[in-house]
């Protein structure tokens, strides 16, 4: 019934595995992007945004879809940039245009991935099996071999720079994230802040997008977070909590892709839902 | 002939010449200019023009509130907004704090900047599950002081713990916001609104639901910052009692008229009280020194002279 075939020496495999570059890359490519998602998606979450990771990542597929049918050959020239100004157009509705930005997001996210959909189909394309193409960036690669150098030094240097980011506007990124008013009426720049929000995020979710496909992506924004809160009391604790929930569980979905040939997207997702229960359930002990 | 008339303007515009010619010059200049004569030191209790309101406008959902308001805030004032609900006091207050744009006139922020204002907003529900530490939260009240790399100091951290302990939250500091009950997030986020305050702070309607006890530290507190730290307290209130008590300078907004005057102006007035405006538009003659007079029985002002 199942596929899997569990190898009978686990640790002969792995050291085999891990003895050619692309695993390694894979797993690197997925530290990285799962520590991101994660620092970013407690702010994303608390700020109810979570629907954002789902927008973007539609909208970047559906931004793939034309940059293939324009034929480009590094398609992140068209992906990046669309992705990041409608990251920065939804991010810019303020309270009261919440409500008209869920339906906002809605809308984008839908509409990309059927007009995505619809160009691929419809126009000539050098793919030779569409299908095939479309699953793997919709639901990430079911092999890990996709990735060559070029995708790791861009994501690399991405992912460092999100972080250092992060880590230099951090009492900011807690003070928007937590009053947005008092910080505006207090001189904190929250346009500002919430612009690079915005632009971090869409770099994250296309980074994200190649190593676990458009639909799983947010995921990786929403679980981390979502677990940590049900423990953590402090900011920090949240932040340093969803980081490192977020990086095992990239971690072990790798080893899990390698070891018994799962997908990887879905295998990280998985493990992160394993874990939100693990830590509801410890929440709740906690709190009795 | 002009000149001679005014002697005091000729006096001022010599010695403003005098002065430019005193310019130490050379190896001792430095030292020299330590004494200099007509070196000008700012007295330390001058009062200081803070904000100028003038012809201000605002709308709230298209409907206008504010017309043609003009005032002065100077430094250690204690201003208190009066008015009924719906009057326009916190589209007023959120004008003042720059969350929103008025439609007419301007606010000029002169001896303030931004960053040395703090607020308490009103007690809304702030997110009940969002994970923070009382600490981390009356700490970034000092987010805004900081230009771009935000790390807090130890000076930040030591004034964050002085706030702490005038309100006495020293003991649940550690402790999540989102376990704490509404008096003690209220008492938090005044915490905040301290360490954001260097000049200036606003407050919207701090006392709304407070117990006596509260009320009356509530404003001991303010009274106390507002004389010692010669800190500028704004509040929007509806207890005109505490403000006749507390405050030096009165924004009453009715729906007809808008008044500021010092809070003496304001007692010898006798233009209706605005709390029972409406109930009692005949009777407009109502001193106000006496505040017993507000007493409302059955239809009937009971005045007591």
């Amino acid at each position: 019934m199942f596929k899997i075939d569990i190898p009978e020496n686990i640790f002969e495999t792995l050291r085999e595995y891990f003895s050619f570059d692309f695993v390694w890359f894979a797993l690197i490519v997925a530290v990285l992007v799962s520590l991101c998602s994660a620092l970013l998606g407690v702010s994303l979450v608390l700020k109810r945004y979570s629907m954002i990771g789902d927008g973007l990542s539609h909208v970047a597929f559906g931004a793939g879809a034309v940059a293939a049918v324009v034929g480009v050959t590094d398609n992140m020239l068209i992906v990046l940039p669309i992705t990041v100004i409608v990251a920065i157009v939804l991010l810019k509705t303020s309270a009261e245009g919440k409500i008209k930005g869920d339906a906002a997001i809605a809308m984008l996210s839908v509409g990309a991935l059927s007009v995505g959909y619809l160009l691929l189909n419809i126009t000539e394309t050098t793919s030779s099996n569409l299908s095939g193409d479309v699953c793997t960036s919709l639901f990430g690669s079911t092999s890990i071999l996709s990735l060559d150098t070029k995708d790791v030094v861009s994501c690399v240097v991405l992912s460092l720079v999100v972080i250092a980011t992060f880590f230099i506007f951090y009492n900011k990124i807690f003070s928007v994230t937590f009053d947005e008013r008092f910080s505006e009426a207090t001189g904190t720049k929250t346009k500002l802040y919430n612009l690079i929000i915005a632009v971090i995020t869409a770099i994250v979710i296309v980074v994200g997008m190649k190593l676990v496909g458009a639909l799983l992506v947010s995921a990786l924004i929403i679980f981390p977070a979502l677990s940590a809160m049900r423990v953590f009391k402090s900011f920090r604790g949240v932040i340093c909590g969803a980081a490192v929930i977020s990086v095992i569980g990239a971690g072990l979905g790798v080893i899990s892709a390698v070891l018994l040939g799962t997908p990887v997207g879905a295998s990280i997702v998985v493990i992160n839902i394993v874990a939100l229960a693990i830590f509801s359930l410890v929440g709740k002990i906690k709190s009795k | 002939m002009s000149i001679f008339k005014n002697k005091a303007l000729l006096e001022a515009k010599l010695d403003e010449k005098h002065k430019k010619k005193i310019q130490p010059v050379g190896a001792w200049g430095h030292y020299r200019k330590q004494n200099r004569p007509y070196a000008s030191v700012e007295p330390k209790d001058e009062r200081k023009l803070l904000i100028k309101v003038s012809d201000l406008g605002l709308a709230y959902e298209g409907r206008r509130v504010i017309s043609n308001l003009s005032f002065e805030i100077y430094s250690g004032d204690y201003v208190c907004i009066l008015g009924e609900n719906g009057s326009g006091k916190t589209t007023l207050m959120n004008a003042l704090l720059g969350l929103k744009k008025p439609c007419e006139g301007s606010i000029d922020l002169c001896a303030i900047k931004r960053c040395e204002m703090g607020v308490l907003p009103q007690k809304t529900p702030v997110q009940n599950d969002f994970p923070a530490l009382v600490s981390e939260i009356v700490l970034s009240g000092f987010a805004g002081k900081k230009k771009g790399i935000a790390f807090y100091s130890r000076r930040d951290r030591k004034k964050a713990f002085e706030n702490m302990e005038k309100l006495g939250i020293t003991s649940i500091a550690s402790r999540s916001f989102r376990e704490l009950s509404g008096g003690q997030q209220q008492r938090v986020l005044l915490a905040r609104a301290l360490c954001a305050a260097e000049k200036l702070i606003v407050l919207d309607e701090p006392v709304a639901g407070l117990d006596p006890k509260s009320c009356a530290d509530m404003y001991s507190l303010l009274s106390d910052i507002n004389k010692r730290e010669n800190m500028t307290v704004i509040m929007v209130s509806h207890d005109v009692r505490g403000a006749l008590e507390h405050a030096s300078h009165i924004l009453q907004i009715n729906k007809n008229s808008l008044t500021f005057c010092t809070k003496d102006e304001y007692l010898n007035t006798t233009s209706p009280c605005p709390v029972c405006a409406e109930k009692n538009k005949e009777d407009s003659a109502l001193p106000y020194g006496n505040s017993d007079a507000y007493k409302y029985k059955g239809g009937e002002r009971n005045v007591q002279d």
